[in-house]
């Protein structure tokens, strides 16, 4: 999945800071990202809450104005008039967490499903177009679903429902904000299947947010592992997943239930974003610098004083941490 | 000494809504059990039911006890007590569950000053050493709830659970909502606690891989009824029913290529717990599901070595004995890779379970009789859960058992005498004496694999387990320890009736490998 | 894939079969609330009367030059309620008077839960200085006497039912203002606005799909609350001397009574219908009211 095509949406440098509370200081939510992401391509974004995974995705939408940086979409960097982001979100659609949240209670699956076409309009067959969304989410046969309500619907097909009104438009990029974390376990299977499906028969690129590591090997081509604000592991899925480099990965992926080996408990939680340490963001949580690990590969220093630079959004494997580039790390 | 036995339990709501419908559950201090399932699987309710928190007009039957004494027809003011000072419950969404107005040190102390008449600078004291012990700053009592995040304001829920030294702690999605490390932090909170403190814990969780990985016992419930249950890892690895199956499989293991990009889930929606459907509940989802699943309801049968699954596909009466039923004839096929899989430890271990012991070895006598080896061997007690009981024990087709001796004997051990009253405790009691004697062997119609290494390893193992504790729970870790390798006896039958001997684990691969596709 | 359109059912066909299955769920619910149906009844007896009043009593009833009896007589066969100082049929008076009297409530109403609703889902939906802005003028409004502010509206303007409508209008719509404000505040904060503006939808998409539907039920209770007290702020109006003297209504007809002396001099008959037609009518609106608001609970998410 490391073809060299134009990235269709990509973001450089991008940084949404949200104002103090009671003149604090400014909560840095997302601090610098470069993120690429090619047509036909399944990116998992990976962080714990509060890493600004969400606030990312929603300014990859136009959702949330960026402070800094920019996407730009096609080659194209992103109009925030209201005309324009009409259109670009024509071709980019959400998919959100929770889709019983996320339909209107008092809209038809019909509704819910055409609300998209009617906003833009110029749809002579309305609908059949919607049938025929209807249908690829997996609701089948469409017309049985046409005049129910979400709260007749299970939670597996609100999903498909949600999913299915953004397939309407024929969007080149889904970004789905954990689309099945509130799902039940057996449904989840289904659901990412069909974005798996979605992909393979409409090309269709996906950014999914998720801080479940096993849902980015069910899907994803390439992750992208966040933490306060900045991505810090990026690569292809298998590699990061089976050979993190960075020591927060490294952590993430050892708490897992099955995973092997003891497992990582990092204390605390991630830092405000209001007040990122300096040096190595993650450093006050870092297991390897506070086992001296970093001490003896003589790198410690840095991660105290000298911070990352952002990592490019391309499809190459890197690392945001300078123990993890000392030629092989500490052996 | 069994802490909590629930028999029969049913629930159902004032709408007409029956959320459990007859689950039996026993727990020993020091205990975890987890209880997995869907949202709608009564797992919640369970929960409620088992400290009286439901809301008025709901319709318990069935009885729980509590260190002996029957919760449900308990006094109101001996429930209450029973509520803090016997069992505590850890809900889900701790930010619902803690007053938004008072101090976290306030709320803590508040029952240690109802139950156990401190004065307010003991309460106080205490509130701050539960605290510590939930891992968070004594100082910290004097924040509201909102100063909190999430995991903190979990922890002080356990602290709060804690406040009166509950000899039973039931956490409801403790986790839930939580971020991968801070779940880690919980999870690593709570079993340091059950530890130390030997009290008996239900987990209740949708999360099934969680669950496996920090309880000793599995119960997987599905439209408001056990429908397997087990050693934890067992059933996580090699679940008997298609629905813990299928729902095992949608846990990915990162770094295993059959899940990349292959999401597994189960087609299908969970019941409607207001229409469920005929027969047994899942069979509208099932792969596997016969005809007459649809019109037959399926209950609990033995599965071996403490183990129970309600579903057809799992050979009634298994038992190492010769109990075997054959009306079920499809299962025949599953049998055998049973017989096969499974070596002589495997039935060893069970048969020194409490009745419940079945030895997939024996299994196949059914359908072919030629594969018996040696003459069946019955274990004294073989209780079987299913309806048909009767008719099981009577006809051993194909007398398949061979013994071996020695190896029961040793695979008894571990269990030792405490033992049986877990294990059986679906059942009802069981002889343990009796294990002692059942090898089974496998059935001739395998392959079966090296039966004799198997043991060598299990043994070993549960062994040395065991030996640490002696408890009852001993038993269960013995076994929970014993995974991969060990328990593999379990048949997992393969989906789908065919026979399929592939599936056995090769019993002489060393343990970690055994996990046995399914 | 693509499935063919069943016969019939165009998106605007199926829109109607919604609104035909919503409207039949709605009547379904309410009919179990028995005191919404009796208002229900109450207020069709009184549209059934006012509507047909041309027919009963003719609009000549109104009329002092012919009155058909003596000042004052109390009731008797040919006026079971009596007349008033100009020998009118007070039955007469009193249908008649529903006319008006219904007609103003219900426009009033309507113009207060209009403009409330407007500025609340306005003020809801931008926030920032259009919206303090907003909703300080809304606290204003509601902390000004509503009476006082409608008598000096109305006796500043021109004496006719436009004004005392509007006088309603404009005085009572602040505490939908803020009811409405607050429901637009919970809808907007919901995912599927998210959602929608994702789809592209602007701020004319999100307020009229999205907040207006959900804010319907309650600006529909509130509808049928406010002119119970419309109806009573007409006759307060009237009874004032503020409404149009040219027309009769029930507060007209009170006014009438007090003027004439029918207090002191103990002419019940004349006071009293007009005064338990009020309370009736007040009282019916509000029950069909409260059965509304209890089918139509924003929080049960039900019909629409």
């Amino acid at each position: 999945m490391t073809t060299p095509t134009a990235p269709l949406l990509s973001a450089q440098g991008l940084h949404v800071a949200f104002p103090g509370r009671r003149g604090g200081a400014p909560a840095r939510a997302v601090d610098g990202v470069d993120l690429d992401i090619r047509p036909g391509e399944v990116v998992a974004l990976v962080g714990e809450s509060g890493c600004g995974k969400t606030t990312l995705a929603r300014s990859l939408l136009g959702l949330v104005p960026p402070t800094g940086g920019r996407v730009t979409f096609d080659g194209k960097p992103l109009q925030y008039s209201s005309r324009a982001l009409k259109a670009y979100r024509r071709r980019v659609q959400l998919v959100l967490q929770d889709p019983s949240g996320s339909l209107n209670p008092r809209h038809t699956v019909y509704d819910a499903v055409a609300e998209g076409l009617r906003i833009h309009g110029g749809v002579s067959d309305e609908q059949a177009v919607v049938a025929r969304a209807l249908s690829r989410a997996g609701l089948r046969p469409p017309e049985r679903f046409f005049l129910r309500y979400p709260h007749e619907l299970s939670g597996g097909q609100r999903q498909r429902v949600v999913i299915a009104g953004a397939l309407v438009l024929e969007p080149e990029l889904l970004v789905a904000d954990e689309p099945v974390a509130s799902l039940d376990a057996s449904v989840r299977g289904e659901i990412l299947a069909l974005l798996l499906r979605l992909r393979t028969e409409l090309g269709l690129a996906a950014l999914v947010v998720t801080h479940d590591l096993g849902l980015a090997w069910n899907i994803a081509d390439r992750v992208a592992v966040m933490y306060l604000g900045r991505i810090v592991e990026t690569g292809d899925a298998e590699r990061v997943l089976t050979a993190p480099q960075h020591p927060y990965t490294q952590a993430l992926l050892s708490v897992l239930p099955e995973a092997p080996g003891d497992p990582v408990v990092l204390s605390g939680e991630p830092p405000d974003p209001s007040r990122i340490p300096s040096g190595c963001r993650f450093r006050v949580r870092c297991q390897i610098l506070a086992s001296g690990e970093a001490e003896r590969a003589g790198v410690a220093h840095r991660c105290r004083t000298e911070d990352l630079e952002v990592l490019g959004g391309g499809g190459e494997a890197q690392v945001a941490c300078h123990w993890a580039r000392v030629p092989d790390p500490a052996v | 000494m069994t802490l909590l036995e629930v028999r029969n339990l049913e629930v159902t709501y004032p709408g007409g809504v029956a959320a459990v419908r007859g689950v039996d559950l026993s727990l020993t201090a020091g205990q975890k059990v987890g209880v997995a399932g869907e949202s709608g699987s009564g797992k919640s309710t369970l929960a409620l039911a088992l400290l009286r928190l439901l809301p008025p007009g709901t319709r318990v039957s069935g009885e729980i006890l509590l260190n002996g004494e029957d919760v449900l027809t308990m006094r109101w003011g001996r429930v209450r007590a029973v509520r803090w000072a016997g069992a505590s419950i850890v809900f889900q969404g701790a930010m619902h569950s803690l007053n938004p107005v008072h101090r976290i040190g306030d709320q803590i102390a508040e029952p240690v000053l109802l139950h156990q008449g401190a004065t307010a600078a003991q309460a106080r004291r205490r509130a701050g050493e539960l605290l510590e012990q939930a891992g968070l700053p004594a100082a910290r009592a004097s924040a509201y709830p909102h100063e909190l995040s999430g995991g903190q304001r979990q922890r002080v829920m356990i602290a709060m659970a804690l406040a009166c030294d509950p000899q039973l702690i039931i956490a409801d999605e403790p986790t839930t909502a939580l971020d991968v490390m801070i779940q880690a932090q919980i999870l690593g909170l709570i079993q340091g606690l059950v530890t130390d403190q030997d009290v008996g814990l239900i987990m209740i969780s949708h999360d099934l891989a969680v669950l496996a990985d920090s309880c000793d016992r599995l119960v997987i419930m599905y439209a408001g009824r056990v429908i397997e249950e087990g050693p934890a890892q067992q059933v996580y690895e090699n679940a008997l029913h298609p629905y813990g199956q299928a729902l095992s499989a949608s846990f990915p293991h990162i770094g295993d290529p059959a899940s990349r990009f292959a999401p597994r889930g189960l087609a299908g929606d969970p019941p409607d717990p207001s229409a469920l459907p005929s027969g047994c509940a899942f069979h509208p989802r099932c792969a596997e599901a016969l005809e007459g699943c649809a019109t037959e309801d399926q209950f609990l049968r033995e599965a071996g070595r403490g183990r129970r699954a309600a579903c057809v596909h799992v050979p009634v009466g298994v038992v190492g004995v010769a109990a075997r039923d054959s009306s079920v004839p499809e299962q025949a096929a599953d049998v055998t890779e049973l017989a096969v899989g499974t070596g002589p430890a495997v039935e060893v271990a069970q048969s020194a379970g409490p009745g419940g012991s079945s030895g997939p070895g024996g299994r196949d006598e059914q359908g072919r009789p030629g594969g018996s080896a040696g003459p069946v061997e019955r274990v004294g007690s073989a209780r079987h859960a299913g309806p048909t009981d009767p008719a099981r024990s009577a006809g051993p087709t194909g007398p398949a058992e061979a013994t071996g001796p020695a190896e029961p004997a040793e695979r008894a051990t571990p269990a030792g005498p405490a033992e049986p009253a877990e294990r059986a405790t679906p059942a009802g009691p069981a002889e343990p004496a009796e294990p002692a004697g059942r090898a089974t062997p496998a059935g001739p119609a395998g392959p079966a694999g090296p039966a004799g290494p198997v043991e060598g390893m299990t043994t070993g193992r549960a062994a040395g387990r065991a030996e640490g504790s002696d408890s009852g729970t001993a038993a269960a870790r013995a076994e929970s320890p014993g995974h991969p390798g060990t328990g593999h006896p379990s048949p997992s039958p393969g989906p789908g009736p065919g026979p399929g001997p592939e599936n056995t684990p090769d019993p002489a691969a060393p343990p970690h490998d055994t996990r046995s596709p399914s | 894939m693509t499935a063919p359109p069943v016969a019939g059912t165009g998106p605007r066909a199926l829109a109607w079969q919604r609104r035909r299955r919503s409207a039949v769920r709605f009547w379904a619910r309410y009919r179990t609330h028995r005191a919404g149906l009796v208002g229900l009844a109450a207020l069709g007896l009184f549209a059934l009367v006012a509507l047909t009043a041309p027919l009963t009593v003719g609009s000549d009833v109104s009329s002092v030059t012919d009155a058909p009896g003596q000042p004052l007589e109390s009731p008797s066969a040919q006026f079971p309620l009596g007349t008033d100082q100009f020998g009118r049929n007070l039955l007469g008076l009193v249908v008649w008077g529903a006319r008006v009297s219904l007609l103003v409530g219900l426009l009033a109403a309507v113009l207060s839960v209009a403009i409330g609703a407007v500025v609340g889902i306005t003020a809801g939906h931008f926030r920032g200085a259009y919206g303090t802005v907003l909703m300080r003028v809304t606290d204003w409004f509601l902390v000004m006497p509503t009476l006082v502010l409608a008598i000096a509206l109305a006796t500043v303007m021109s004496r006719s039912l436009g004004t005392v409508i509007l006088a309603i209008g404009v005085t009572t719509w602040p505490t939908t203002a803020r009811l409405v404000r607050a429901q637009t505040l919970a809808v907007e904060s919901r995912p599927y606005i998210e959602r929608a503006r994702a789809l592209g939808g602007g701020h004319w998409h999100v307020m009229s799909r999205h907040v207006l539907p959900n804010v319907m039920p309650l600006v529909l209770a509130q509808t049928t609350l406010m002119v119970s007290s419309s109806i009573l702020a007409e006759a307060t109006l009237a009874f004032l001397g503020l409404g149009d003297p040219t027309v009769v209504s029930w507060g007209g007809l009170l006014q009438d009574a007090r003027e004439a002396g029918a207090v002191s001099a103990g002419d019940w008959w004349y006071l009293v219908p007009p005064g338990i037609a009020i309370a009736v009518v007040a009282l019916a609106f509000t029950l069909c009211g409260r059965a509304v608001e209890s089918v139509l609970n924003p929080r049960l998410g039900v019909a629409g």
